[in-house]
């Protein structure tokens, strides 16, 4: 009997926000949950660049808001249902750990359409996308393997899970293609932004002979650090090549706009589904940052394996792939499928770091 | 000039209108600071204070966020009563909450009323058994337990990374590192439909009642604060100080495990690799702000907890920026505790009379 007031009177707080809405004319107000600080410079950046695109690309039309530094855990459910309360018919929320609270929140706010960047759950109006960003591995991995004198390269992981784990190995393999001796060495760093803890790690992997540094975290420290000490580095989800001049190879972009502005034009004509959305470099969602600081035969090997991998004469995982232990997984003529990438919990050969399990 | 002159005595008076003066210094500039970067300053302060309790779904989110706080600060100021420095109530959350949901995640699917329980008494166990380390090396080889307890939160954080990676990962979850999500029989009741509210806070209410009644009038409780304010007498007395070690940093323990499992069988509703966004830590602040006093604490905690909703609430509906909502909790913390400076001092204006000869 209570329990059925409180929702009627629920029900009527809803109706007059709603009432509200519709009286506020027909501004789309979009909604954006980050996990990190919008000056990371890495991930959450360039998720803030593309909210930015999307209110460039509907004049007067959108109006967004955004809550940074959002801890995944018992925060993220009331960030992001106070996102929904507040009036926002679209609601991105941009890191794996949001991804319970946002099936919560979604489940109590049916009218509102929910995207989760990288995670698995989907309902009604709730989609998810990532990119793939294993493709820009693939090639950051071919130029790695042309360039380094020592065959030992340090990576810099954030957290085990399958995202990660691909990103190496895709790495590994196309690395290894280029320079078989050639290994990968790992730091765990257990966070997706710390410039302290990273910047350590860099210096670790320098010590232990790595002369080019890769990184799975979001800003720019490990490349100040290969800048400092003269070593090779690549960006991480934006061109960061103004923190290290002379050290950038190149950088996987992340490029959300296209995605943000086709969803929010989605919800503007009613044309939105709840979909899962996987797209790399073709679409363009996956983009490379200018090819600077190597010789004119290694920059062009890149463009090709970045030209052949956009139009699918290349897969990242084509076979023959080994894993750690000597097995075969994929044979020669075939290539992993998309199931077995989106769960990858194994290393391939050539990786020089055990998988905690 | 303006001097601070030592009172004679604690001001009666000061003691609670130093609170409101905080108050009143934090609203002013915190106005400024909104105005000048060109925020309406009282529609800020709105979103700050008021905004956030607008709702009843936002009062029940307002005493979620405060539930671990009190319960932490609680146990933390029995100890600094008695200068045992606990600065690890995170590391004893976090292993609260691994032992509490590893046993609701053993017991995965059993309806059974009793696996709450078992959930709890494994979490308050957990937590103990995290505190009794720094009490061991403190009573054995005088290690300080402000460095061990504080040392062992980074050891806990491995081990909860450990846990949700390997033992209790979701075998269905597609190797992310997160366990299952708790069954219903495993967590915590809901106070009020359609929040996220739960029995955990009247946890919190009894704790603040039983910690009052602890301090003020129970003889261990004696023993706690003769032992803080006058070491000496207190050993005279036969006080032992290895028992007040024990039985604070035990205390201290249990109530950051049990706070630990609460949010693990409530808002989260499983493990994830981050439980907690620092309560052991803000629980320190919570304690201090609190005056050590069960009854402060309590209103500490829901203040602090305020400032973090109104925080939320300020950057969603006036896209303030993290930093600028960071500075004006920062701006509150600091008033509260530098205003307490009255309690035993006075402000004089103007030169200073020479105390007379006599």
């Amino acid at each position: 009997m209570k329990s059925t007031l409180v929702r009627l009177l629920g029900a009527a707080v809803l109706a007059g926000m709603a009432a509200m809405g519709v009286a506020r004319a027909e501004e789309l107000k979009v909604g954006f949950v980050y996990v990190g600080p919008v000056g990371d410079y890495g991930w959450t950046f360039r998720h803030d660049v593309a909210r930015k695109a999307v209110e460039a690309a509907f004049p007067g039309k959108v109006k967004t808001t955004f809550v940074e530094s959002v801890k995944e855990g018992p925060d993220a459910e009331r960030v992001i249902r106070q996102m929904a309360a507040s009036g926002n018919k679209l609601i991105f929320t941009t890191s794996f750990g949001f991804m319970n609270p946002t099936v919560k929140v979604a489940k109590q706010f049916p009218a509102v359409k929910f995207e989760h960047a990288t995670g698995y759950k989907r309902t009604a109006n709730l989609s998810t996308y990532s990119a793939r960003f294993y493709e820009g591995r693939a090639i950051i991995g071919h130029i790695a393997g042309r360039l380094s004198k020592t065959g030992v390269v340090g990576y810099i992981a954030s957290f085990p899970i399958p995202e990660v784990v691909r990103g190496i190995n895709a790495f590994t393999i196309a690395l290894r293609k280029v320079n078989p001796e050639a290994k990968v060495k790992v730091i765990w760093v257990n966070t997706w932004y710390d410039p302290g803890k990273e910047a350590d790690a860099a210096k670790a992997l320098i010590d232990q002979g790595a002369d080019i540094i890769a990184q799975h975290t979001d800003s720019p420290a490990p490349l100040q650090v290969a800048e400092k000490r003269g070593v090779k580095g690549f960006g991480q989800a934006s061109d960061m090549i103004k923190f290290a001049p002379k050290s950038q190879l190149t950088a996987i972009v992340d490029n959300w706009n296209p995605y943000y502005i086709a969803r929010t034009k989605a919800v503007m004509d009613g044309s939105w589904k709840s979909e899962a959305t996987w797209a790399g470099i073709k679409p363009g969602m996956v983009k490379m940052a200018p090819y600077t600081n190597m010789p004119a035969d290694v920059k062009a090997e890149a463009e090709a394996l970045q030209a052949k991998l956009a139009s699918g004469e290349v897969h990242a995982f084509d076979g023959p792939i080994k894993d750690q232990s000597g097995k075969e997984v994929v044979k020669a003529g075939e290539h992993l499928d998309d199931k077995t990438l989106a769960t990858m919990d194994y290393y391939v050969e050539g990786v020089d770091d055990k998988l905690k399990k | 000039m303006i001097m601070l002159e030592r009172r004679r005595e604690t001001s009666r008076v000061m003691k609670f209108a130093s609170p409101l003066l905080a108050l009143v210094l934090t609203v002013i500039s915190g106005a400024a600071l909104f105005g000048l970067l060109g925020f309406d300053p009282l529609e800020a302060l709105y979103q700050f204070f008021i905004a956030p309790v607008m709702t009843s779904y936002g009062i029940a989110e307002l005493l979620l966020k405060a539930t671990p706080l009190i319960l932490i600060g609680v146990g933390l100021a029995i100890g600094y009563r008695a200068n045992v420095w606990n600065i690890g109530a995170e590391g004893q959350l976090i292993i609260g909450a691994i032992a509490g949901g590893a046993i609701g995640l053993a017991l995965h699917g059993v309806d059974s009323v009793l696996v709450l329980p078992l959930m709890i008494a494994g979490g308050i166990l957990g937590g103990m058994a995290w505190a009794a380390i720094p009490a061991l090396l403190r009573t054995h080889f005088n290690a300080s337990e402000l460095l061990t307890s504080l040392m062992l939160t980074y050891v806990a954080e491995l081990l909860l990374t450990w846990a949700v990676n390997g033992p209790l990962k979701d075998p269905d979850g597609f190797s992310f590192p997160e366990s299952k999500m708790f069954h219903d029989s495993a967590s915590m009741p809901l106070l009020l439909e359609g929040t996220r509210l739960h029995g955990g806070f009247l946890a919190a209410l009894i704790v603040v009642l039983l910690g009052w009644f602890f301090i003020s009038r129970s003889l261990p409780g004696y023993e706690v604060r003769v032992t803080g304010s006058a070491p000496h007498a207190a050993r005279f007395a036969g006080f032992s100080q290895t028992v007040t070690i024990w039985m604070t940093l035990l205390a201290g323990g249990a109530l950051a495990g049990l706070a630990g499992l609460f949010e693990v069988a409530g808002p989260v509703g499983q493990l994830v690799p981050k439980i907690s966004p620092g309560y052991g830590f803000t629980a320190i602040i919570v304690a201090f702000l609190g005056r050590l006093h069960p009854v402060g604490i309590l209103f500490a905690g829901l203040l602090v907890a305020l400032s973090y909703l109104g925080g939320e609430m300020a950057q969603i509906t006036l896209n303030m920026p993290l930093a600028v909502t960071g500075v004006f909790q920062g701006l509150l913390l600091f008033f509260l505790l530098g205003v307490d400076i009255l309690l035993t001092h006075r402000i004089r204006i103007g030169h200073i009379k020479p105390r007379s000869a006599s």
